[in-house]
This record gives structure tokens, C-alpha cells and sequence, in this order.
């Protein structure tokens, strides 16, 4: 299967280790995958914060780079970037009118997916240790972003690799339901709230005893990440990509305060 | 639109206490400080949130309660005016009489003449979101008139001189001691030694108000629902006190928003099934009481209603947000919300808090009314919401649209852009296209400057301040993905076919 | 402009898009499988989960329950049109003096209920599911306030009058008589979310089950 990597605009920028991991994992399972050069960003930020004449740009931006039949599928490392694309781009579309990028928006979305979900429900992957050599011996919980769990109904499929990877001990999280309170630009709108949302996470975390804390979403646990590190607490963030393309032979860093993706980390 | 004699109406925005007189930021800030009121919260809103859970799995075919109720609620909304009318004839032919009133101030009127012609000074009152929306009891006080609130919550509130922090469990910011010293102070003739176990604390308020009840001879309700094919009005309730104001006085007056109304009897079935699963976490609330105009011999023998726009029609002209309208006051969004949670319902302002009350209010008041356009944003947008509510109100939708209502209303009205509209002008330019992102993306090492050698940034200046408050960024990597992709797929041709992977396969 | 026809033109206005009605999905249980004994057992399970007494007897039974029931009563109230056969138990002679009848032709003013410690009632639909009973005003049920006002309500729901859920129930009750429907005595859970039972209606209630 011919597979574009949409690796999100954060991921691009600040966790190309994850974007590797993911490109890793799909050729690993003996697919092929292009990235398409257009890509940018999903525009969920200025679709959030209420800047939709600015997002237009960006959702045309996005469907220009992913309008092809030059793959099969597409995937994101991030439920909320592909819940974005799949239920915001045709909105965005539809409000300055174009009936046009709304159809093309929709196609999109259509063949869009998180990678959990292209993981288990297309690629058919059961047994992370025995289909990608996954090996991580670490404690490690898990936070099931928002909108992964919500908008894009993910439910347990994230959980359930996680568990499949050898040598993992994964540790419930009390309330993961929880939002950690990012909310994009919520978190300066209105940072007390968001803080206090933070803290109760991040105090779920240390009661696991984790060392590290994983999910789908790197915006998610950059926020995580960022509370535990002012913290000062040991415990660390980890995309899911990294501790699927994690292997005995090549392990993932797990090293660090905040999770700090060099360049030659996962070469 | 068929003609009309002169101009058609024009929706008018509501009046009342639906204003935030602060922005919600600030609010929070302020209630997030009382440590008391957040362990009361906390211990509310997860007790509230388990009993619904536990109540909703019992049912097979809650889904398919939940997409009935929305859907009758959608079809109550697209025939309104029909509806309307249909009920006003019902009410009517069955001894009723029928009140409108545009805003808050004629239905405090239309309720203190009603009053009046009876003679009395003094009312009983049902807990009712509608006329604590129009701040019906202190204008009756200024006409001298007593309304005493008879729910238990509402009476603490009221007996505390405070505000209801929450539609179904007002004094939720309150706990057992805090109202044992309200009664002891506030409560005339309050045993001194009371204690502050709830059923002591309850039975305290039974004496208080059982002579009250007793000979009333004028109550004031809300009501729940309006079954527009029979002219039906339904209260539902707890205590026993809604039975007591709704039967024993003379003269009965309801208040109740025009969106209240169902089509059928039959429809009935679906929101007694959804409402008290989700509100209180029970399969039925003790006591539902429904009424159809004047029974003769049986309850009170005079009967109004006061029909309440109040900004109604407005949020109905939303397209987009008209189906905030759909809300039954359940309260479920309130309990399951993170940021109400934290912050309780004083933070919101209006008689309407937590995420409906982001959406209702704004979209009853206008984004531009006083601090009510802070409202769409104090939400992460988790959608635990959209989920919890019976009626299937995307709440996170609605939050985003108002959220940008918001943003265009102010266009072209600023003098200079603020941080955020010149960020996302940038972020906007800079983000709809690849090649600029990667261009932006080659300063990535200066950010590991900024860093410095602990590899992780501090404090930001600006809007983001708000970020590194309680948050660190980690340092940037060395490259983009984008660029290191670039480099390991350079071809001679544009193509981006991938190289053959290094890495083994079927490991380990 | 009346305010009538000022609000209906505003909605008209509001709605000039003419959204459309849709048609409404009922796909959500019309009926339920259970048989009569299951009926009762759920019933039972339910009221007494509110904290309702319930007692099932046969239908003739119901006299000596009511009579127990009432035995440390000072005095109870009964609509006029109540099962003739289900006082019996009560009857001593020339009848019981404790006793009062109120009808909407002859009511009992809210002071002297007030002096009153209990009620005895029928009902006419009950919900298995909820632990819901419906009283209709009908003659044995009588006027809202009997049933309100004096503080232990005896309640006497016949097997047959059982339905499993409530849009069952719903369609068996005219929806334009005076309708109370009682889940368990009064309750609130006003203060800290702790349920106390008993607060303004009737604080104890007893449901004969009458098979």
C-alpha cells in the first residue's frame, strides 16, 4: 500500500523522532510511504480560536497537498489533526462557500487516518511485538487525547497495541478520560484553568509510577510534557509512534526532562 | 416570507441576569483561588458524573432515546410558532390564561400584577431556571413582594443572600457545614444545637417551610415541559416541594421560555426516560407532576403562564447555534466539564453556567454584551459535553462558531490588531504552505539557542506567557522532518518515492 | 403590536431559513418481554431501591395489609371512590373512626390534612423499570392533596396495572388529567450530593403490591 505521512505541523517542527517512528512502523510492515512536500498544518488552531477566514488558506493548503491519487491512504500521528481534517476541513469549505474545496476537503477526509486506527483496522496489526519487533521495557502509562477518544472514536485501539508491545508494563491512569487541558490557544486564553487541568493530570501520571507517559497526540503531551518538566518531576513523554518503532536491536531515547528530539536520536 | 403590515420583527436579544459583568478568565481566576469550593466541586460533579454513568448503562436504547430527543427538539424548534399556538389554544380551552412577554422586565411585570390582583404579599416558589433568569425575586421584592424559594438548595442560597452556582444542585459550592451556619444565622427559629448531618439540615428546612407551604395562596414555577396537542405543563422534581406549590395555593403562575414546548404526549416518553438519568443520576425522580389547565376541585383554580422570549428568538435566528434551544436543564454537560468543574458556575456569570451556559448565553445576549463574548472560550473543547448531553448538543461546535462570531465582529473595528489576530494572520501565512513552513523551519537551531543548555524554554513574552505560566517548551530539534526527508529522498526526480527501508523486517 | 404578535414575528423571522422537521427515529423500546411475576419482581427491586416498603400479597390480602400498615395511625384519609373491599380490614362494627373521606364535591381543607398521619390510595399505571407509580386523580385515588400532604402515603397497585417501561405506562393514562407520578418518598440530595429521604411529600411511603 502506498502510504502519505501528514505529519502534522508540530510534529514537523518539534518531533520529527515521532514522524520517523511512523515511517519506520509502515515500511517495516512492507508498505510504501511518500510525504507530500505541500503539506503545512491542519488548521484546527485558527478553526478553534475562531480565525476561519485564516484557516481557509490553510485547509485549501492542505487539500492541494493531499488531493492526489498518488496514494492509497493517508496518516496522521495525532487524533486531533485527523479529526480536524475529517470534520472541520468540509465546514471550514462550506462557510466561504466554495462548494468545490468542501467535495475535494471531504474526499480527503475520507482516506485520512490517525495511525492507531490505519494500524488496526487496515493494516491489521494485533501484536506489536510479533508484527513490528515492538520492545519498550519500560513502566509507562497512557493518556487518551480528547479528541481521538471523542471525535474520532478510537476507543481501546491505542491501548491495545501499547499492551502488545513486549516487555512494556503499562500502568492504568486514574481519570485518563481527563483532559490535560491544552485546548490549543485555551491554554493562554485562559492559562489558570488550563493549569489546574494540568496539574490534576500530571498528578495521575506520578501516581502510576511511570517513568514516561505515552499517547497519540504530540500536542497533548507536549503540554504534559511541559507541566511534568516545570514540575521538575523525572517523568517524561513518548509518542506511541516511538515506542511501536521501538526494537530490542534499536532502542527509543527515552532520555531527558522533556522529551528533546535531536536530530540524531532515532538514526 | 409572507408579507406583513408594516415591518416584521425582528429577533431581540434577552435582558436579565444572562451577562457576564466579568470576563470569564478573570473570574476563574478568582474562584480557582478558594480551595474549599473546589474540593466541594470535585466531590460534587464526580459523584453527579458516576451515578449518571451507572443510571445510562442500565438502558439498552439510550443512543436511540438520545437521537429521538434530539431530533423531536429540532422539529419543536423548525415549527415554533405553530406549536406555539397550538399549545396556546389547548392551555386556554381548558381554563388557562396565556401571557407573552418580550424580555425580562415585562415578565416580571406581567408575575407582580398577577400577584397584586390576588391580594397577596407573599409567594411560594418552585426552583425555576426561567424566572432566575429575569430576576424575578428581587423585583418582587422591590414591589413588595416575599418569594420564598422552596427547594432545598434554592433556600440556602437564598437564605445565604448568594448566587445558584449550578442548574440542578444550586448550592453545589456549599458544604454541609457552610449551610448548617447559614440556617443557624439566617433560618428564624433554628434550633441552636443543629448539626450539620443533611438529614437534620433537611428536616430543619421542612419545619421552615411547611407553614409556608400550608397556607400559600400564590406559587410560582417553571416548568419542565409543554405538550403543544393537549396544552400539558410537567414539573419535575425531588423534594416534594414542586407538589406542594403546584397543588395547594389558589392561583398558580408558571413562568416558561417559548423552546420548552414538546409536540405530543407521546414525546413525553423519550425526555422522562432522558432527563432525570442525566440530571440526577436516577432511573426517576421521586415526584413528576403534570397539569392541563384548571381541574376543578383539584389544585389551584387559577392558572398563567407567562410565555418568555428574553432573547429566545435570537439564539433561534443562529443558525448554527439555534440548537443550544434544544436544552432540558439537565445539568449533565456542567458535571462532566473540566474547566466547571474547577471553576464552578459563579465564574460563567449568567443564570446559565458551564458549557451550555457558553453557548445559551452569548447566543440569548449577543457576543458583544458585557463580557459575554469570554464565554465560547472557556472550554479546551474536550467534547465531554457532546457526549454527556441527552439531547445530542454539540456544544463543541457551537463553542467554535460563536468562537469566531466573536473574532469577525471585531474586524476592521480595531485600531491596531491585537497579539492574537497578528498571530494568526502569521501563523496563517506561514502555515498554508509547505515550502514556507520549511523555510520558517530552518531556524529551528536558534530556538535551541533560546533554550540554552538545559535544552528547554521557560518563559515566553506576550499571550504566551499564558503557556509558560505552569509549562516549559522543549528545545527545537537540530532539523524539521521535512528536512531530513528532503535529504534522505533526494532523487533526480521530484517523485517522492521512498528509499528501501534499512531496517530488517518480521524482528525481533 | 401585542406581545404575542410580536414574539410569534420575531420567531418567524428567526426561522426564515425554513428549517426542515425532521421525521423523528423511535427506534428506542416500545414494549418490554417481561410476564407478570417478572413485572412484580422489578417493581419490588426498584421501589425498594428507593427506599419505598413494599409488601406483594394477593388480592385478597390486601385488607389485613392495609389494617397492619395502619395500626399505629391516629387518624388516615381515603378519596370516596376507594376500593370499598379493601378496608375491610379496618372495619370494626360500624366502622373505623380514625377515618376520613375527601372528594373533590367534599374536601378536607389543607390544615385538617395536615392533622392527618396517613393516606391510603390506588393508583393507576405503575413502571416496573423506574419503580414508578401514576395516580390520575381517578376516584380512588383522589385529589393531589390527599396523597401529598399527610406524612406516610399507603399506596395499593394492582399486578395488572404493572407495566414494564414507561412508554407502556404512558399509554395507558389519559395525559390531560391531574398526574403525579411518585419514584419512592421525597428526597433530596441537596446538600454534598447525599441522598436523604424524606423531605416535604409524604416521608414514608408504603406500595401494597396486589396480585
Amino acid at each position: 500500500m502506498r502510504i502519505a505521512l501528514f505529519a502534522t505541523c508540530i510534529v514537523d517542527a518539534m518531533y520529527p523522532a515521532t514522524a520517523r517512528a511512523a515511517v519506520k512502523i509502515l515500511e517495516r510492515l512492507g508498505h510504501e510511504v511518500v510525504f507530500p512536500s505541500g503539506q503545512a498544518c491542519c488548521g484546527q488552531m485558527h478553526v478553534n480560536s475562531g480565525y476561519l477566514q485564516e484557516a481557509v488558506p490553510v485547509v485549501a493548503n492542505h487539500v492541494a497537498a493531499f488531493d492526489t491519487d498518488d496514494y492509497d491512504v493517508a496518516v496522521a500521528p495525532s487524533g486531533s489533526c485527523v479529526a480536524s481534517v475529517k470534520h472541520q476541513h468540509p465546514t471550514v469549505a462550506r462557510s466561504c462557500g466554495d462548494k468545490a474545496l468542501e467535495a475535494r476537503a471531504t474526499a480527503v477526509g475520507a482516506k485520512t487516518y490517525e495511525l492507531s486506527e490505519l494500524l488496526v483496522d487496515v493494516l491489521g496489526v494485533t501484536d506489536a511485538a510479533a508484527q513490528l519487533g515492538s520492545f519498550f521495557p519500560h513502566r509507562v502509562t497512557y493518556h487518551p487525547s480528547c479528541h481521538g477518544m471523542r471525535l474520532l472514536r478510537l476507543g481501546d485501539r491505542q491501548a491495545q497495541l501499547l499492551r502488545s508491545v513486549k516487555g512494556i508494563d503499562l500502568a492504568d491512569l486514574p481519570e485518563a478520560d481527563q483532559c490535560c487541558g491544552f485546548g490549543g490557544t485555551f491554554s493562554m486564553k485562559n492559562a489558570d484553568v488550563s493549569s489546574a487541568m494540568l496539574e490534576d493530570k500530571t498528578a495521575n501520571i506520578a501516581a502510576t509510577g511511570a517513568t514516561l507517559c505515552t499517547g497519540g497526540d504530540a500536542s497533548c503531551l507536549m503540554h504534559i510534557g511541559g507541566g511534568l518538566s516545570r514540575q521538575g518531576s523525572a517523568v517524561t513523554t513518548l509518542h506511541l509512534a516511538e515506542i511501536l518503532a521501538s526494537t530490542a536491536e534499536e532502542p527509543a531515547s527515552v532520555t531527558g526532562e522533556v522529551r528533546v528530539s535531536t536530530g540524531k536520536a532515532a538514526r | 416570507m409572507s408579507t406583513f403590515l408594516g415591518m416584521p420583527s425582528l429577533p431581540v436579544y434577552g435582558t436579565g441576569n444572562l451577562f457576564a459583568s466579568e470576563s470569564f478568565p478573570t473570574a476563574a481566576h478568582r474562584e480557582l483561588g478558594n480551595a474549599q469550593l473546589r474540593a466541594n466541586l470535585g466531590h460534587a460533579t464526580h459523584t453527579i458524573r458516576d451515578k449518571r454513568l451507572k443510571m445510562v448503562a442500565e438502558l439498552p436504547d439510550w443512543e436511540q432515546l438520545r437521537d429521538a430527543g434530539s431530533a423531536i427538539k429540532e422539529s419543536v424548534m423548525a415549527r415554533l410558532p405553530e406549536l406555539l399556538e397550538q399549545f396556546e389554544e389547548n392551555f386556554t380551552a381548558r381554563g388557562g390564561v396565556i401571557h407573552w412577554a418580550r424580555d425580562a422586565d415585562e415578565a416580571n411585570a406581567i408575575v407582580a400584577g398577577l400577584v397584586r390582583d390576588t391580594g397577596e404579599t407573599e409567594v411560594v416558589k418552585v426552583k425555576s431556571m426561567a424566572t432566575q433568569e429575569i430576576g424575578l425575586n428581587e423585583y418582587l421584592e422591590e414591589q413588595g413582594i416575599t418569594a420564598f424559594e422552596t427547594d432545598l438548595a434554592e433556600l440556602i442560597v437564598q437564605l445565604d443572600h448568594d448566587k445558584p452556582s449550578h442548574i440542578l444542585v444550586p448550592a453545589i459550592h456549599k458544604n454541609r457545614t457552610e449551610i448548617r451556619d447559614i440556617f443557624l444565622r439566617e433560618m428564624p427559629g433554628a434550633d441552636p444545637q443543629l448539626t450539620d448531618d443533611p438529614a437534620v439540615l433537611a428536616m430543619a428546612a421542612r419545619a421552615h417551610l411547611r407553614r409556608k407551604f400550608l397556607s400559600a395562596k400564590v406559587a410560582v414555577s417553571g416548568a419542565n415541559f409543554a405538550l403543544a396537542d393537549s396544552g400539558t405543563l410537567a414539573v419535575v422534581e425531588s423534594e416534594g416541594n414542586g407538589r406542594m406549590c403546584l397543588t395547594l395555593p389558589e392561583t398558580l403562575i408558571t413562568v416558561m421560555g417559548v423552546e420548552k414546548l414538546l409536540p405530543t404526549w407521546q414525546d413525553l416518553e423519550v425526555f422522562m426516560q432522558l432527563l432525570p438519568r442525566s440530571s440526577t443520576g436516577e432511573r426517576m425522580n421521586p415526584y413528576t407532576s403534570l397539569w392541563t389547565g384548571v381541574t376543578e376541585g383539584d389544585g389551584p383554580q387559577n392558572m398563567h403562564l407567562v410565555l418568555l422570549d428574553n432573547g429566545r428568538s435570537a439564539a433561534l435566528a443562529d443558525e448554527m447555534g439555534r440548537s443550544a434551544l434544544h436544552c432540558i436543564r439537565c445539568s449533565a454537560c456542567m458535571n462532566v466539564c473540566p474547566v466547571y468543574e474547577r471553576t464552578g458556575g459563579h465564574a460563567y456569570g449568567s443564570t446559565y453556567p458551564g458549557p451550555i451556559g457558553a453557548i445559551l448565553s452569548p447566543l440569548m445576549t449577543g457576543i458583544q454584551a458585557e463580557e459575554n463574548n469570554s464565554l465560547p472560550y472557556a472550554s479546551s473543547l474536550c467534547g465531554a459535553c457532546y457526549d454527556a448531553c441527552p439531547v445530542k448538543i454539540n456544544i463543541p461546535d457551537i463553542l467554535v462558531h460563536l468562537r469566531s462570531v466573536d473574532v469577525d465582529s471585531k474586524r476592521g473595528k480595531k485600531k491596531l490588531p491585537s497579539q492574537m489576530d497578528a498571530g494568526m494572520k502569521a501563523a496563517s501565512w506561514a502555515l498554508s504552505s509547505g515550502k514556507r513552513l520549511g523555510l520558517i523551519e530552518k531556524g529551528l537551531p536558534l530556538g535551541r539557542l533560546v533554550a540554552g543548555p538545559d535544552q528547554k524554554i521557560t518563559k515566553l513574552p506576550g499571550i504566551a506567557a499564558g503557556w509558560t505560566q505552569s509549562r516549559d517548551i522543549p528545545a527545537p530539534p537540530q532539523e524539521s522532518f521535512r528536512s531530513w526527508w528532503a535529504k534522505e529522498h533526494r532523487k533526480p526526480d521530484t517523485s517522492s518515492a521512498p528509499e528501501p527501508s534499512h531496517e530488517k523486517k518480521d524482528q525481533p | 403590536m401585542s406581545a404575542r404578535e410580536e414574539i410569534l414575528g420575531r420567531i418567524r423571522t428567526a426561522l426564515k431559513d425554513n428549517p426542515e422537521a425532521p421525521q423523528i427515529p423511535r427506534q428506542y423500546r416500545q414494549t418490554s418481554p417481561l410476564d407478570e411475576s417478572a413485572l412484580i419482581e422489578l417493581l419490588v427491586d426498584r421501589l425498594v431501591d428507593y427506599k419505598a416498603q413494599v409488601s406483594v400479597v394477593d388480592a385478597a390480602g390486601v385488607p389485613a395489609r392495609i389494617a397492619e400498615l395502619l395500626a399505629g395511625a391516629h387518624s388516615y384519609v381515603v378519596p370516596t371512590g376507594i376500593d370499598a373491599g379493601w378496608l375491610t380490614g379496618l372495619d370494626q362494627g360500624s366502622g373505623d373512626s380514625r377515618r376520613r373521606l375527601d372528594s373533590t364535591a367534599a374536601p378536607l381543607s389543607v390544615a385538617e390534612l395536615d392533622g392527618i398521619d396517613a393516606v391510603v390510595t390506588g393508583s393507576a399505571v405503575a413502571v416496573a423499570e423506574t419503580g414508578t407509580i401514576i395516580l390520575d386523580g381517578s376516584p380512588n385515588q383522589g385529589r393531589r392533596a390527599i396523597s401529598l400532604v399527610p406524612d406516610h402515603h399507603i399506596c395499593v397497585v394492582k399486578a395488572a396495572d404493572i407495566a414494564g417501561i414507561l412508554p407502556e405506562a404512558l399509554r395507558r393514562i389519559d395525559g390531560t388529567r391531574p398526574l403525579t407520578m411518585i419514584s419512592g418518598p421525597s428526597a433530596t440530595s441537596d446538600i454534598e450530593l447525599e441522598r436523604v429521604e424524606g423531605v416535604h411529600g409524604p416521608r414514608k411511603l408504603d406500595v401494597i403490591i396486589a396480585r
